[in-house]
C-alpha cells in the first residue's frame, strides 16, 4: 500500500508549496478574502469548477448511477443546469456591488446589521451541510487509500484543511483548486476510456450492455436507462412530485451556495466573472456526461460483491475508485483515491474559507462593531480563528454521524437550503425596489427555518421512513417558494423604506455598469 | 464602498440610455430564464408522469428519457455562449453611460 500514500503525500506536498508561496503574498484583507482580485478568468473558472465537482460529485454520483441507474443521472443534469442562473441572474450584480461576501450586496441597500446576522447564519448553515458530505466522502476514502479507520481520516483532513485556510486564505485555497480540478479531469477522462475500452470503444455496446446492467453477472439484469429506479412510482405516491422537488433544489441552489458565490470576488471585473462561469460550464458539463461512463458503466463491470460493503449495505461512495482498480490496476486506483481526496481537501477549504469569511466580515466587523475595525487586520485574524472553530466543529459533526450516507444526497439537501434562504433574497434585492429589510429578514429566517424543518421530518429525519411527517426527501417544491413568498410578505407588511429605495437606484447603476466597484490589487 | 464618491447615481439611472439598457437586459434575462427552467422542468415532469413516452427507444437502446437529459448539457452550454454574445454588446453600452462619471 505504498504507492498510494507516497502519490497521496506528493499532491499534500505540493499545495503545502502552494500555501505556502500564497502566505507570503497575504498582505491586508483583500488579499486574503479575495485573492487580491487578480484571478483570471480560466483560472477562476477552474477554481469554481474545482470546487464544484466536490465528493458529491465524483463519489455519490458515480455510486448513484451504479445502483439508481437513470435517477441519478438527474443530479448530473440539474448540477450542470443550475449554472445558468448563476450566470444570467447572480454573478455580475454581485461582482459588481459586493466586497467579500454574499452578504455584502444585502447589506448594500438594507439595514446591514440584522441582514449581515442571518446571511452570516444561513451561510454557515449551508456550509456544515456541504461540509459534512465531504467528510463522508474522505472517511470512506481515506479507509481504502491507507487503510487507516473513519475518525483519524477525518481529523487529517480538517487539520490539513485548517492549514490552507489559515496561512493561505482565498489565493491558496484558489490555486489548489485549480490543480485539483485538473487532475480530477485527467482521472475522469482516463476512467471513461478504459469503460469505453471495455466495451470495444462502443457506444452501441455499451448502452445495450447498460440497458441488460447485470453487475458483471452477480445479479439479474434489470435496465438502468430507465427512469423511476429511485424516484417516480417505485418510490411510492409522493416520487414524481419528489423527483421535481430535487430538481427545483438543485436548478435554482448553486446560485445562493455561498462558497461559490465568493469565488465572483477573485476577479477583477464583472467581464471576468462572467468569462469564468462560461469557463466552469464548460469543465463541469464534460465531467458530468462521463459520469454517464463510469456510474453506468460501473453497473455493467463490477460485481455486486466488489460495490458492498462488508455488512451488505451499498458502499455509495466508493463506486469509482474500485472501478478504477478494477480496469487499471493499484496504480490507478491510487491515483484514483489520491486525486478523490484531494477533491475533498479543496473543497472543504473553500467551505472554511467562506464561512469563515463570512462570520469575521459580516458578523464580527458589521454586526458586532458596526462596521469598523478596532486594529488593523483584525478582520483577517478572526477569519483565521473562526476557521479553527468551523473546522473543529466539522471534524466533530461529520465523526458523529459517521460514514454510511452518500455524499451526493447530503449536498442536495445543501442545495435547497441555499435555494430557499438566500437565493430569494438575492434575486429580490437586485430586482425589485420596495424591497426592504424586514423583507431580507423574513426570507432567510422562513427560508431557513422552513427547509431544515422539513428534512427533519422527511423520511430521513429524526421520525424515520414510517414516521415521516413530510413524505418527500427533497424539500425544495415547498420551502423555495416559501423563502420567496416570506421575503415578499415580510416586505409589504411593513412600510415602505425610502433609504433603501434610494440605494436601489445605487445599486443599479453598480451592479449593471460596474461603476464603483471594487477594483484589483495591483502587485 | 470606500469612496463615498461624488458621484449622482441618480442622474445616471435617469439616463434615456441606461433606462433602455435595462430594459433589454431585463427581457433577455427573463425570456433566457423562463425558456431554460421550461425546458429543464419538462425532464422530471415528462419522466415522472410519461415513463412509458419517455422509455422509447430511439437508437438503439438509448431511450428518449436519456437523449432529451443528454440534451440539457447542450441547451446549457447554448444558452450561455447567446449570453455571452449579448452581453458584450450591453458592455459597451454600459461604458458608454457611464464615461464622464468615473
Amino acid at each position: 500500500m505504498s504507492i498510494p500514500l507516497l502519490m497521496f503525500l506528493a499532491f499534500v506536498g505540493l499545495t503545502l508549496l502552494v500555501t505556502f508561496w500564497a502566505a507570503k503574498k497575504n498582505t491586508g484583507a483583500s488579499a486574503y478574502f479575495a485573492a487580491g482580485r487578480s484571478i483570471t478568468g480560466w483560472q477562476n473558472g477552474l477554481a469554481v469548477a474545482g470546487d464544484y465537482m466536490s465528493a458529491a460529485s465524483f463519489l455519490g454520483i458515480s455510486g448513484m448511477i451504479c445502483f439508481s441507474g437513470y435517477d441519478g443521472f438527474m443530479y448530473s443534469v440539474g448540477f450542470l443546469v443550475a449554472y445558468i442562473t448563476v450566470l444570467l441572474i447572480v454573478a455580475e450584480p454581485l461582482r459588481n456591488a459586493g466586497k467579500y461576501t454574499m452578504a455584502d450586496l444585502l447589506a448594500y441597500r438594507l439595514k446591514p446589521r440584522p441582514v449581515r446576522a442571518l446571511a452570516s447564519l444561513s451561510t454557515l448553515v449551508v456550509s456544515t451541510f456541504y461540509m459534512i458530505a465531504q467528510m463522508v466522502g474522505a472517511g470512506a476514502v481515506i479507509k481504502e487509500l491507507i487503510g487507516i479507520s473513519f475518525e483519524p481520516a477525518v481529523i487529517g483532513v480538517g487539520v490539513l484543511m485548517l492549514v490552507y485556510v489559515v496561512f493561505g486564505g482565498m489565493l491558496a485555497t484558489t490555486w489548489v483548486q485549480i490543480i485539483k480540478a485538473l487532475l480530477l479531469m485527467a482521472g475522469a477522462l482516463l476512467l471513461s476510456y478504459l469503460v469505453l475500452k471495455h466495451h470495444g470503444f462502443s457506444f452501441a455496446a455499451f448502452f445495450e450492455s447498460v440497458s441488460k446492467a447485470d453487475y458483471a453477472g452477480s445479479a439479474p439484469p434489470k435496465n438502468l436507462l430507465e427512469p423511476g429506479l429511485k424516484y417516480g412510482a417505485a418510490a411510492g405516491p409522493w416520487g414524481h412530485i419528489d423527483l421535481i422537488s430535487l430538481c427545483i433544489g438543485l436548478v435554482l441552489g448553486t446560485a445562493g451556495l455561498p462558497h461559490i458565490l465568493v469565488r465572483f470576488y477573485t476577479v477583477p471585473d464583472a467581464k471576468t466573472a462572467r468569462s469564468s462561469v462560461v469557463w466552469a460550464m464548460a469543465i463541469i458539463g464534460l465531467f458530468y456526461i462521463m459520469t454517464t461512463f463510469f456510474g453506468f458503466g460501473a453497473a455493467t463491470i463490477l460485481e455486486k460483491s466488489q460495490i458492498l460493503t462488508a455488512a451488505g449495505k451499498p458502499n455509495t461512495n466508493m463506486v469509482a475508485p474500485i472501478l478504477a482498480q478494477h480496469l487499471g490496476g493499484d496504480l490507478f486506483f491510487a491515483f484514483i483515491s489520491a486525486v478523490a481526496f484531494a477533491t475533498i481537501l479543496a473543497v472543504v477549504a473553500g467551505l472554511t474559507m467562506s464561512a469563515s469569511a463570512s462570520f469575521a466580515h459580516d458578523f464580527y466587523t458589521n454586526v458586532i462593531h458596526h462596521g469598523k475595525e478596532h486594529r488593523p487586520g483584525e478582520e483577517v485574524r478572526v477569519a483565521r480563528l473562526t476557521a479553527f472553530f468551523v473546522g473543529a466543529a466539522s471534524i466533530g459533526l461529520a465523526i458523529y454521524l459517521g460514514p454510511s450516507v452518500n455524499a451526493a444526497f447530503l449536498v442536495g439537501l445543501a442545495f435547497s437550503v441555499a435555494a430557499s434562504a438566500n437565493l430569494p433574497v438575492i434575486v429580490l434585492s437586485v430586482f425589485w425596489r420596495r424591497f426592504n429589510t424586514m423583507g431580507a429578514v423574513a426570507g432567510l429566517g422562513g427560508g431557513l427555518v422552513v427547509s431544515i424543518i422539513l428534512i427533519l421530518l422527511s423520511p430521513n429525519g429524526m421520525f424515520g421512513k414510517e414516521g415521516a411527517i413530510f413524505p418527500l426527501e427533497n424539500p425544495g417544491i415547498v420551502s423555495i417558494p416559501i423563502g420567496f413568498l416570506a421575503a415578499w410578505l415580510g416586505t409589504i407588511l411593513t412600510p415602505r423604506d425610502p433609504q433603501a429605495e434610494t440605494k436601489f437606484i445605487e445599486l443599479k447603476v453598480r451592479a449593471h455598469t460596474g461603476l464603483g466597484a471594487e477594483k484589483a490589487v495591483a502587485h | 464602498m470606500s469612496e463615498k464618491s461624488s458621484v449622482n447615481w441618480a442622474e445616471i439611472e435617469a439616463k434615456p440610455e441606461f433606462r433602455a439598457l435595462l430594459a433589454r437586459k431585463a427581457r433577455f434575462i427573463t425570456g433566457a430564464t423562463i425558456f431554460f427552467l421550461a425546458y429543464y422542468l419538462a425532464l422530471p415532469v415528462l419522466v415522472g408522469y410519461f415513463p412509458a413516452l419517455m422509455k422509447t427507444k430511439v437508437w438503439g437502446e438509448v431511450n428518449l428519457a436519456y437523449v432529451f437529459a443528454l440534451s440539457q448539457f447542450f441547451m446549457a452550454w447554448m444558452v450561455a455562449f447567446v449570453y455571452v454574445r449579448v452581453a458584450a454588446k450591453w458592455d459597451k453600452e454600459a461604458a458608454a453611460v457611464i464615461t464622464g462619471h468615473q
